[in-house]
Formats: structure tokens, C-alpha cells, sequence
């Protein structure tokens, strides 16, 4: 049966000649005889309704990692082949913990999920209690870009690792950037209204109040997540507050229109966001987002550090010609659970979980980062990136458009303290 | 503020207007059918897609015309094929049928578009200032999208109560069987009111999709909405619509410009909380936080108090 289920897989993966040519296919086949079970990973995250196209995206990378560095190459493990189970969440609180059933049903033990905090607290609570009450049953949540800090802090769970640098983080980095910037002395900030956004809103004026107290924060504004349809009103209140800068943690559709709609009243300040990039906003922005919209992520943007990390990208752009490798961190997230696997030749959730402690990793992009034992925070370089064409050898969304680094701080430099007073199971 | 206020009535009619092509389509499929259609939102969905796709090749005039007739043809072959044969099972069939269809456009859309936003951009010939107030812009598209929105509303009235054809769908509308013993073909009418109705929200759709940009949830962000209006103004009133798509797009816009909230009131009483209280959220609430649920708090108000809506004719 399982057996099966493997082959229609690969041979439904070889139907799409390009993808057969880059995945090998042909040496897989030849190796299906000896093929074993797989190592199912779940991944859970929105794939329909308002955020689909962020899930969606981060599926195709995930599951195409792992072709790229395992299954092609034999898989791992001495042969296993990695097969990605998508589930739906809808991004919801409340389909994340039927899901989680159905996981759990389907004998799922790793889960990959990255959007919305709220939806990550959630998981992170039904998985601790969930492990609490089933020992040897284990589930274990790699959150890709769930960045409310409070994950690693004082909800810090054994069973959750975060390999994303959280809001506290990357907003320390942005506000030593806007703090550099001696023409901005008046911020107004706008944000979803969940905790992620709160958590933008409080740092910020922390932040910015130690660091340049001269900048008055003229706007504290929260909308409905996914709700707004207009934001023109917001814009109005922007323009009339006289504010000089504008920093945000929306994403998906509520990051284009709030965007879109600050351009569009002719405001000429600049936006400093988390996630204004890919899946279409990039496209969207183009010309009249030009050198005016800046992101914190992690890692780097244009130009890439190494070769292999811009074939990686020509690999993936050849097999998703309208997708972009938008979270370099799923990958490096895949590599460091596959390496904990291979270090304990085991798919043991506990095991895994104490192999990633402390793990220090080098990514394709040649640069080492760290999962600290003590909260299962990764620390690694952030950078501020610009929206612009020129200087762009990697673009998004097809535009010409995409982003190029304009300030980078080393790893070492990005930790903070954790408030994470951790259980641990005993086994 | 007083640019705050004079910008936030504009924006307020805008989305006022723009409610009202997709509302009033509604009521009157409704008032027709006795079914609410769930899928009308679907339409303004398809509506911008259309309109994207077809400004690619010809340019956004090209599909600010066509893509609603494509819509239109679209909604009458729903109306001849699907609904027509349902309607013999009754609404709860028709109910279910037209749910199942936003599903269905949905998904075709996120099939054929993809899921990420698309670049749906507003005519360079619209692309400049209107007029610039206090500082703050008005852009042209802005003034272009009231102008057809209310030219549809004028048309729309026009036709329903002067000419031969809207005499005769009211008609049909109340009295089907002595319309049609009088010689007209009533499921015709159904079928060219249906497919009104749907290219109107399809037209809302290319108009709405430069700036509320086009991705496939812009008609879950929409649709609820529309269904709001409709009972607020009463089911099957036209004019309640209008009066409800302008009260809801006025008060969420006023609503988001204010920056009054729980606190001020606290302070007018006197009384104050910690930050730490369990209802701290409670106490800091202010109006901006809460605007986009507004519409749902008079939706509760208005069948409360006045369960036929505004305009409503109370039923027998």
C-alpha cells in the first residue's frame, strides 16, 4: 500500500518534464525497488482564502528542497524518501487544531507552519499538551516565520524551534536603520490587530524612544486582520498627522492595499515593513514603490553571498517559473531537522529536538547560524533590504523589481536576551 | 481635521457608491427570486479578473466594457442553466446552489489566475491628482469610480421607474403568473435581470480592482459585507440599498478618521483602569480598532428593532 502511494508519487512528480530533469527522476525510479516508507513531514499553513498565495509559496519551496538537496540525491536516512503532507489551516486558530487531529490521525510528527502568530500560540499550546498526555507520540512545530516573540519567551515550549529572527529582533535592527536616518523625526505606525502587530507597535515606540527620542510617534493605528477593504481612510489620517516615515508588520493582502493606497495619495515617505515583498506585491508595487519601501528579513537579499545559493534559486526558478524563493529560512529550517535526523539515525521528535539544541549550521548562503538550546530561537545575520531595479539579479514576481541589501548586521549582533523558562520532558 | 473630514466623506461615498453596484443586484435578484444569491460577490470577483486579464492586451478602457458584458453573459447562462432548473427544487436547493457556485469561481479563479495578487493597475490617462485639499490628494480615479457608480445609480433609477422594461420587471416581480398571462416572457426577464445584476457587480469588480487590488480573496472581504447592506436596507428595496451602502461606507469611514475610543469616555466619567486589569483590551478599545465590525453591530441593531430593515415591506 504505502509502497504504492510512493510510486504514483514519483511517477506523478516525472509527468512534469522539467521537474523530472532537475529531480532525476529516472535514478529514482531505478531505486524504487529498494524504496522504503517515507518520512512524512507535515506542512501546515493556509493553501485557500485571503492569505492562500503566502502558504501556497511556502509549500513549493519546502517541497522542493526537499527533492532538491534529498530526494533526488537518494534520500535520507540510508534511502527514505521526504514526502510533504499539505494541511489546510486556513489560517485559523480553530481549523489549526482539527488539523492538528488529523496530523496526529495520519501519524504526522513533525509540522512545518509559519503564518500568523496567533495560529502558532495555538499550535504551540495544543502540541505541549498533546505531548503532555501521549509520551512516545510526540509532535514537534518548526515555525518558519511566526515571529511574535512571546513564542520563545515566556510561552517557550521543548517542542517548538523558530527559525525566523522574531519581531523584537528584526525591529531592533530597523530602528537602529531609521534611527541612522536624521530626516525622519515623525513615525506613524499601522498594523494588523493580532498579536504580532500589538507587539510592532509597542516595541517600536520602546525602541524608537531610546534610541532617537526626538522622533515623535504622530499615529498608533490597529485594523481588523484580512478585513479592511479600503485603506484610503488610514492614508487620510497618515497625510494629515504630517508623519515622515510609516512602519508596518502587514502582510499578504492587507500589505499590497495599504501600500498601494499610501502611493496612490501622492504621500511621498518611505515605508519600512516586514513583508512587503513577493506573491504579487513586489509586481504591484513596481515603479511607484521605487527605493520607498524597505523590509527586515533574515539572511541576505541581492546580490546572493554564494554560487550555491544562486543555483539554488535558478533550480527553483526553472521548476516554478511563477515563484520565487521568497523564505530561504524553510529550506534552512529542512536542512537542520534532516541533519538532527541523520546525526540521531532516528525520525524521533525527542531526539530531534535535543539534536537541534545548540545546533550551529552552515546554509547555502555560505553563513552559520545557531539555534540556541536554552528557548529554540535561531540567530543568524538580518538585513534591511530596499525595493528597486537596479542591481537586481534575482527579481520577484517576474516584475524586474525585487530587493537589494542596503544594511546588514552579523549574526552576533542580532541576540537578545530570552525570558524562556523552559520545561523539559523527562524521558 | 478638517481635512480629515471633508477626506473621509469622500472616501466614505466612494466605497458608499461602490457597495451600491453590488447591492443593488442583489436586492433585486433577491426581490425576484426570493433567494439570496451568495455568489454575487463571486461576479465582482470575476469581474475584476476579466478586467485584469483583458487590460494586459487592449488596455484598461478595453475592459472596463467588456469584462462586465462577459460577466453579464456569464450570470444569464448561470441564471438559464443552473438556476432555472434548480428553482423546481425549491430555495433551500437554489440556496445551496448559488453557495456551492462562489466555492466553484473561487477556485477557478485561484486555478486559472493563481493565488497571488495580481498587477492590476489604474489607466495612466486617470493616473494624476484631481484636486489636492489642505495637503491631502484626491486622485482622479477616485472621481472617475464615484462618476460611473453614480451614473449607473441614475440609470438604474431611470429604468426601473420611467421606462416600458422596468415597469415590466417590477411587474414580474410581484405578479409573475399576470405578467406573463399578459404576453410577457417572464423567464426571460428573469434571466436579463439576473444577467443586469451580475454584470453590475462584475463592472463594481473593474472599477474596484486597481485600488483594492485584485487577489482571490476580494470577494470574501466584500461579499459578507454586501449581504449586510442588503438586510440593513431592507430585502428587495432598491432604495433602501442606496440609503445603506452610503450609511455603511460613511460610518466605516468616519468610524476609522475619528480617534475617539473607550479611553476618552472613561476620562469624561472620571473613572480609570491599570494596565494590568483583565479587561485591559476592553477599556483601550478605541472606535478605528472596532470600525470594520460596525456594519455587523447595526445589522444586529436593525433586525432587533426593525426586522424588515429600513425599506423593507413588512411580510404577510
Amino acid at each position: 500500500m504505502k509502497n504504492s502511494q510512493l510510486l504514483t508519487k514519483i511517477f506523478g512528480s516525472c509527468r512534469k518534464p522539467l521537474l523530472a530533469i532537475s529531480l532525476g527522476c529516472v535514478f529514482i525510479i531505478s531505486n524504487t525497488s529498494s524504496a522504503q516508507e517515507p518520512v512524512r513531514i507535515a506542512f501546515m499553513d493556509p493553501l485557500s482564502g485571503t492569505f492562500a498565495s503566502i502558504g501556497n509559496t511556502g509549500k513549493t519551496i519546502l517541497e522542493f528542497a526537499a527533492d532538491y538537496f534529498y530526494n533526488s540525491k537518494g534520500g535520507i536516512l540510508g534511502g527514505r524518501m521526504i514526502e510533504i503532507v499539505p494541511l489546510d489551516n486556513k489560517q485559523s486558530p480553530t481549523e489549526t487544531q482539527l488539523q492538528f487531529r488529523r496530523a496526529i490521525s495520519d501519524d504526522l510528527h513533525i509540522i512545518f507552519q509559519g503564518n500568523s502568530s496567533a495560529v502558532a500560540s495555538t499550535l504551540s499550546q495544543t502540541i505541549s499538551r498533546h505531548n503532555r498526555r501521549n509520551p512516545e507520540q510526540e509532535v514537534l512545530q518548526i515555525n518558519y516565520s511566526a515571529v511574535d516573540p512571546i513564542l520563545t519567551e515566556d510561552n517557550c515550549s521543548f517542542w517548538h524551534f523558530r527559525f525566523d529572527a522574531h519581531a523584537n529582533m528584526k525591529l531592533d535592527i530597523l530602528t537602529d536603520f531609521i534611527a541612522a536616518d536624521e530626516d525622519i523625526k515623525s513615525m506613524y505606525i499601522i498594523g494588523q490587530d493580532y498579536s504580532f502587530g500589538q507587539v510592532v507597535s509597542d516595541t517600536t515606540t520602546r525602541l524608537l524612544n531610546e534610541k532617537r527620542p526626538d522622533i515623535e510617534i504622530v499615529g498608533n493605528e490597529f485594523h481588523p486582520i484580512g478585513q479592511v477593504k479600503d485603506f484610503t481612510p488610514y492614508v487620510t489620517k497618515i497625510v494629515s498627522s504630517g508623519a515622515d516615515a510609516v512602519i508596518t508588520g502587514n502582510f499578504g493582502a492587507d500589505m499590497v492595499s495599504l501600500a498601494r493606497s499610501i502611493i496612490d495619495s501622492g504621500l511621498d515617505i518611505p515605508i519600512y515593513t516586514f513583508y512587503a515583498a513577493y506573491d504579487g506585491i513586489t509586481a504591484t508595487l513596481g515603479e511607484s514603490g521605487k527605493d520607498r519601501i524597505r523590509l527586515v528579513h533574515n539572511g541576505v537579499a541581492n546580490p546572493l553571498p554564494t554560487e550555491a545559493r544562486k543555483q539554488f534559486n535558478r533550480d527553483f526558478k526553472i521548476a516554478h517559473p511563477n515563484s520565487d524563493v521568497t523564505q530561504p529560512r524553510i529550506v534552512n529550517a529542512l536542512q537542520m531537522v534532516v541533519t538532527a535526523m541523520e546525526k540521531t539515525q532516528s525520525t524521533d521528535p525527542y531526539a530531534i529536538a535535543l539534536a537541534l539544541e545548540d545546533m550551529r549550521f552552515t546554509t547555502m548562503g555560505g553563513e552559520e547560524i545557531w539555534m540556541r538550546g536554552e528557548d529554540h530561537q535561531i540567530f543568524q545575520q538580518l538585513s534591511v533590504s530596499v525595493h528597486t531595479d537596479e542591481g537586481v539579479e534575482f527579481d520577484a514576481d517576474n516584475s524586474g523589481f525585487g530587493l537589494v541589501t542596503e544594511y546588514q548586521v552579523p549574526m552576533e549582533e542580532t541576540i537578545l536576551e530570552s525570558s524562556c523558562q523552559m520545561r523539559r520532558p523527562r524521558r | 481635521m478638517l481635512e480629515v473630514l471633508i477626506f473621509a466623506t469622500l472616501n466614505g461615498l466612494v466605497t458608499g457608491f461602490l457597495l451600491f453596484m453590488l447591492a443593488s443586484g442583489l436586492t433585486l435578484i433577491f426581490s425576484m427570486m426570493g433567494v439570496l444569491n451568495f455568489a454575487h460577490a463571486s461576479f465582482y470577483m470575476l469581474g475584476a479578473y476579466f478586467a485584469y486579464s483583458l487590460s494586459l492586451y487592449f488596455g484598461f478602457w478595453t475592459g472596463l466594457i467588456f469584462a462586465p458584458i462577459v460577466v453579464g453573459v456569464l450570470g444569464a447562462m448561470v441564471e438559464r442553466y443552473g438556476l432555472r432548473r434548480v428553482h423546481q427544487s425549491g430555495h433551500v436547493a437554489e440556496l445551496v446552489f448559488t453557495f456551492g457556485l462562489a466555492f466553484l469561481i473561487e477556485e477557478s479563479i485561484q486555478f486559472f489566475w493563481g493565488r497571488d495578487t495580481k498587477n492590476y493597475q489604474t489607466p495612466e490617462l486617470l493616473d494624476f491628482p484631481l484636486f489636492t485639499l489642505l495637503g491631502q490628494e484626491f486622485s482622479a480615479y477616485r472621481g472617475f469610480m464615484m462618476t460611473i457608480s453614480i451614473g449607473i445609480f441614475i440609470g438604474l433609477y431611470y429604468v426601473l421607474t420611467k421606462s416600458r422594461v422596468g415597469i415590466i420587471i417590477q411587474a414580474a416581480i410581484t405578479h409573475p403568473q399576470t405578467v406573463s398571462n399578459l404576453g410577457h416572457n417572464v423567464p426571460l426577464i428573469f434571466m436579463g435581470v439576473f444577467g443586469m445584476g451580475t454584470a453590475l457587480a462584475g463592472l463594481a469588480g473593474v472599477i474596484a480592482g486597481p485600488v483594492l487590488t485584485t487577489f482571490p480573496g476580494m470577494a470574501t472581504v466584500l461579499g459578507s459585507i454586501v449581504f449586510v447592506i442588503v438586510v440593513i436596507g431592507g430585502l428587495g428595496s432598491l432604495a433602501g440599498a442606496f440609503i445603506a451602502s452610503l450609511l455603511i461606507g460613511l460610518l466605516q469611514s468616519y468610524a476609522i478618521a475619528s480617534d475617539v475610543g473607550m479611553p476618552d469616555l472613561l476620562n469624561l466619567l472620571g473613572v480609570s483602569f491599570e494596565r494590568g486589569h483583565p479587561l485591559n483590551d476592553l477599556w483601550t478599545m478605541n472606535l478605528p480598532q472596532i470600525a470594520p465590525v460596525l456594519p455587523y453591530l447595526l445589522l444586529v441593531l436593525v433586525l432587533i428593532f426593525r426586522p424588515t430593515g429600513l425599506m423593507g415591506k413588512r411580510e404577510e
